[in-house]
Parts: structure tokens; sequence; C-alpha cells
């Protein structure tokens, strides 16, 4: 069934669209801590290292569906997340990131040295036994990401992290438990962060710890804040143009990263708030309807 | 045994700390994680090896130029990267740091290649001393030097001087110091200059110490020695120094009980431990809640 819908679409174009959706998996994870919450991050490589090995890991050793390892990779990883975000969430600012940093540093050097991870050597995971196609498989989770993301971002919770990113001693009087709340984003941040992992590993079909390095961190908060810290389209948006630039700057070789890290200050330096950053989708559909947007603006200040 | 580790961790640490020193006066002025730092520290490892191979100078007067060429690259980097962005999120500021660093580091591996270069042998004679129970090198003893030098100098200008003056009221409250009639942009630029020479400086002993300079050498080093600022408190300079020792002392150790492969761990296992139990790093100052 599958591969009448995709036969048309030649490999290459397929594999530079999964990675695609794994990009924007990652980066609406990423989103939730660093964008909606204000907690930044530069260790989330980890958590798509640690739901990359546990859903390689249960694949090879266990028969258990794959949808189900999916899930199981997401919800490890967040469980993970919540009992390293309970200490460090309490640390603010720079001094969270360079912890966060700290511990992917030590994830990445721990799997390089454990046995189940196959040490340096990585892990090559066998295809996973499914009906799908693994892209058909990306893209309905990329979807579900997306719409979930949206749900979170205008639900109680998410109107929480919100104002926890905006000012936490406010949020803190207005009964808002912030310890909780950021040990909980943490969570749902990495959650998607490990099925992103899971997906990365089965699609490629081989992971090494070293992979998973602070350089693929700094991809991710690259997507997020290209696109536009804490906007949802900005981060679809960012992960797309992040995830599909390698490969569009494929003829220039060995120049390619030269222009990558060239673009990234240009693009930093003309449009601070990234591509999307301070575009209310919302109101500009409304607009376009011809109905007036209640709320007026949405002018977040930028710190 | 003790003492052997100490000499060789007070060596490694010393690097460490100047590079530490450039991350911390950095982001004691305008609060940026300088992540091209780690690749200043490279360019003038590098600019030292050309010196020294190409060139036959001198390893000090080496050492002089790769300084110099950094103290420029430093500022051109901030007044291109950095200045235009000053006024928008910090986020973005440091995604520019990183698209400075990935550049830097592809730019040095077309021009240098892939591979690790070394110092040639004529560079530095080492000799081996011992002293009671250890051994120390010429080499170690040059690098603690030579740091310690550069330190004394870093203070002294920082303290004693007009500019450093200026350098410690920028830091203190910006705004009021350029309301007090310190022009803030040198002032900037100026700390760019220092914190990039301190960082040749080290790139240069690194190398001669390790006998090899490579594209990607920034990379670990300046995640370490930003480990090791904010582990002495960013933006307090003698806590860069402390961080940068305590580190350097920490991780030998910790190769020398036999945890080799755990060896770039360490420094961050570290850091997240003394981070738990002291928030803001060693000598950090608290930071005060306003409403």
């Amino acid at each position: 069934m599958q591969t009448d819908i995709l036969s048309f679409i030649d490999p290459y174009t397929l594999q530079i669209l999964v990675n695609i959706g794994i990009g924007i998996v990652l980066a609406l994870g990423l989103n939730i801590i660093t964008g909606v919450t204000g907690q930044l991050s530069l260790g989330h490589a980890a958590f798509m290292s640690i739901g990359a090995f546990t859903g390689a890991i249960l694949t090879m050793k266990t028969g258990v569906p794959f949808y189900l390892t999916i899930i199981l990779s997401g919800l490890f990883t967040a469980f993970v997340a919540a009992l390293i975000g309970w200490p460090i969430l309490r640390l603010t600012g720079d001094y969270l990131a360079i912890c966060t940093l700290g511990f992917a540093e030590i994830v990445k050097v721990v799997f390089l040295n454990l046995e189940i991870t196959n040490r340096a050597l990585g892990l090559t995971v066998p295809a996973p036994d499914t009906s799908m196609s693994m892209p058909v498989i990306v893209f309905i989770v990329a979807v579900l990401a997306i719409i979930a993301s949206a749900l979170l971002y205008n639900s109680r919770f998410g109107r929480a992290l919100k104002a926890i990113r905006d000012d936490e001693i406010a949020a803190e009087s207005m009964g808002i438990n912030i310890a909780r709340y950021k040990v909980q984003s943490f969570a749902v941040s990495a959650f998607l962060a490990g099925i992103g992992g899971c997906l990365y590993a089965h699609f490629l079909g081989y992971i090494n710890p070293s992979d998973f390095g602070f350089l693929k961190s700094i991809d991710m908060l690259s997507m997020v804040v290209l696109g536009g810290l804490g906007s949802i389209p900005g981060t679809v948006f960012g992960a797309s143009i992040l995830s599909a630039a390698p490969e569009f700057l494929r003829f220039m070789s060995q120049y390619r990263m030269l222009v990558y890290g060239a673009l990234l200050v240009f693009l930093m330096v003309f449009r601070p708030n990234g591509l999307l950053g301070g575009v209310n989708f919302t109101d500009l559909v409304l607009r376009k309807l011809g109905v007036k947007p209640h709320g007026a603006s949405h002018k977040r200040e930028e710190r | 045994m003790f003492l052997q580790q100490l000499i060789n961790g007070i060596a490694l640490g010393s690097t460490y700390a100047l590079i530490a020193l450039g991350y911390t006066m950095v982001y004691g002025i305008i609060a940026l994680i300088n992540f091209a730092h780690g690749e200043i520290f490279m360019a003038g490892a590098f600019v030292g090896l050309l010196m020294v191979g190409y060139f036959k100078m001198n390893l000090f007067l080496a050492m002089l130029c790769s300084m110099l060429f950094c103290m420029v690259m430093g500022v051109v980097i901030e007044f291109l990267a950095y200045r235009p962005l000053r006024k928008s999120s910090r986020l973005s500021a440091l995604i520019s740091a990183i698209g400075v660093s990935i550049f830097l580091s592809s730019l040095a591996m077309m021009i240098f290649g892939a591979n690790a270069k070394g110092f040639p042998d004529t560079a530095f004679q080492s000799r081996q001393i011992h002293i009671g129970s250890g051994d120390i090198s010429t080499l170690q003893i040059l690098i603690i030097g030579v740091s310690a030098l550069l330190m004394l100098a870093l203070e002294f200008i920082v303290q004693k001087t007009k500019i450093g003056k200026a350098m410690r009221a920028t830091s203190e409250d910006y705004s009021t110091a350029s309301l007090m009639g310190i022009n803030v942009n040198f002032v900037i630029s100026f700390t760019f200059a220092l914190g990039s020479a301190l960082a040749a400086a080290g790139g240069v002993l690194v190398g001669v110490l390790f006998n090899s300079v490579s594209f990607n050498m920034g990379l670990m080093a300046g995640l370490k020695a930003f480990a090791a600022a904010v582990l002495g408190g960013i933006g307090s300079i003698p806590g860069a120094m402390l961080g940068g020792l305590f580190l350097g002392v920490a991780e030998v150790t910790g190769v020398a009980v036999g945890y080799s492969s755990y060896r770039d761990a360490i420094a961050f296992a570290i850091l997240v431990l003394v981070l738990l139990v002291r928030p803001t790093g060693l000598l950090g100052s608290k930071i005060q809640k306003k409403v």
C-alpha cells in the first residue's frame, strides 16, 4: 500500500523529507522547554540519544511492536528527564544551560563505555517490522507532534509555562508551582526528543553515541531560534530549512559547513527574532477572513 | 604519585584557565556565552604553529604574533557578528556565536586539512627535572609560568589601569557606565581583544603540550573552559582561574585513578555536582531577585 503512495517520490527527496520530519519532532520538543518555558537547554541531543538507544535495544532484544517501541522510548526518555530535571531545573539561565550541556556530554561518554550500547562501535538497528513504511510513520508522528504542540500551547499547562517564561516571580505569585511545571515541561520536551531519536535510529539503521554530541544539540537549538522562538509555525519552518539545508548546500561540497555557519550569523543579524518570530498566525488568518482579532497585538518582550 | 598528578593537573588546568578567562570576561560585560572563543583558541594554535614551523620563529615570538592576530580576530568577530545583535534577544546572539564557531572551524579545516599537525621538535626542547617524588618537565614550567604571568598582567590591567576600571564599571552596570561617559563599545572591543589574546596564548601552549593542532581542537577545549568559568562563578576573573586549575587537576587525577575512558565526562560531572550545591559557582556572587 505504502509503495503506491510514495512510489512517485524519488528516494533522495524522500530521504530529505524524512529528515525534515524527524527535525520537526525534535525541534518541537526543544521548543517546549526553551521556546515556551524559556529554559535554555544545550543538551537535548542527550535525550535524542537516550530515545535512539532505547528504541534500538527494544527492537533488537525484544519483540515489542514498533509502535509501542516508539512510545516506550519516548516515555523512558521523559522519565530520565524528570529524574535529571528535578535537581538541575532549580538553576537559572546560563547555569542551567551549562548543566544540560554537561549532562549531554556525560550521557555521551557513558554510552561510549557501556556494553549494551556496543561502546564506540555503535549499534546497527534492524529495519522495524511494520505494515507502514518508515517515511509514512515519520510523517504521521511529525503531524501528531505539531497537533500536540498546538494543543499544549493553548492549554492551561501551556499558559502556565508561558507565564513562567515571561516572569517567574509573577507566575509564582499567581499560584503556579514553578518547580513542578518546569520538570513536567522538561519531561514532555524530552518525550518528543526521545521519539525523534527512536525514529532517527530506525530510519538511519545505525547509531553511534558520538553522533549525539554538542553539535547535534546546537542543530536543534538553531532550528528553534532560526524559525522564531516559541512559535510553532516558526519552529516547523526552521526545522524544515535547517534539515534540508545540508542537502541543498551539497553542491558546494567542502564549503558547505562554511556557508552554513555564515548563514546562521547573517540570518540572526538581519532577523534577530527568527524568520517567523513575532508573527501571530492566528491573527493573520483571522484578518484574512475579515474577523477583527481579539486581544490586540501580542508583542512579547524579548529578554 | 600525588605530587606528580598535581603538577600535570596544574599545567593542564592553567591552559583551561587561560581560555576560561575570555569566556568569563565577555560574559561579565555583555552576558553572552561566546561560543566562538574555542575557535579563537584553535586559531591561536594554528598561527603559532605557522610562525614556528614556516617562519622559523622562536616560540615566544610566535606566541606574541598569535596573540596579536587573535586580538584582531576577536575584535572583528565582535564587530560583525555580535554588535548588531546587542539589543536583541540573548539567544539570537548565542546562535550567531555558534554560527561563527562553525564557520571558523570549517575554514580551518579547509586551509589546514582535516589531520592533526604537530609542532616541530625544535620548537621547545623539554627536559625532566626531579623534585621530591615527582618529575616536572621544563615544558610544564613554561606553561605554568607563562599562564601565571599572563594572569598577573590581566589582573593588573583590570585592577590598576583606567581601561580596567572602565571594564569593571561596564560589567557592573552597562547603561550607567555609558551615562558616566565610558565608551562602552570600545570597552567591549577591548575585552574581546584581551580575552582572545589569552586564548591564543593558551592555544600555542596546548599545541606544544600535546604536540597536536587540529581544526576541531577548539570544541572540547572551549566547552571545558566554559565549564571551568561557570564552575568558578561566571563573570568572576579569580573564579575562572580557580575553576580552570580545579578542573585540570580533577581531570588528570581521574585519568590516573583509571577512568581514562571517562576523561571528557569528569569535568562536566564535577561541574554539575558543584552547581547543585552552589548554584552560582565557587566564587560567583549571589543572584538577587528583583520584583
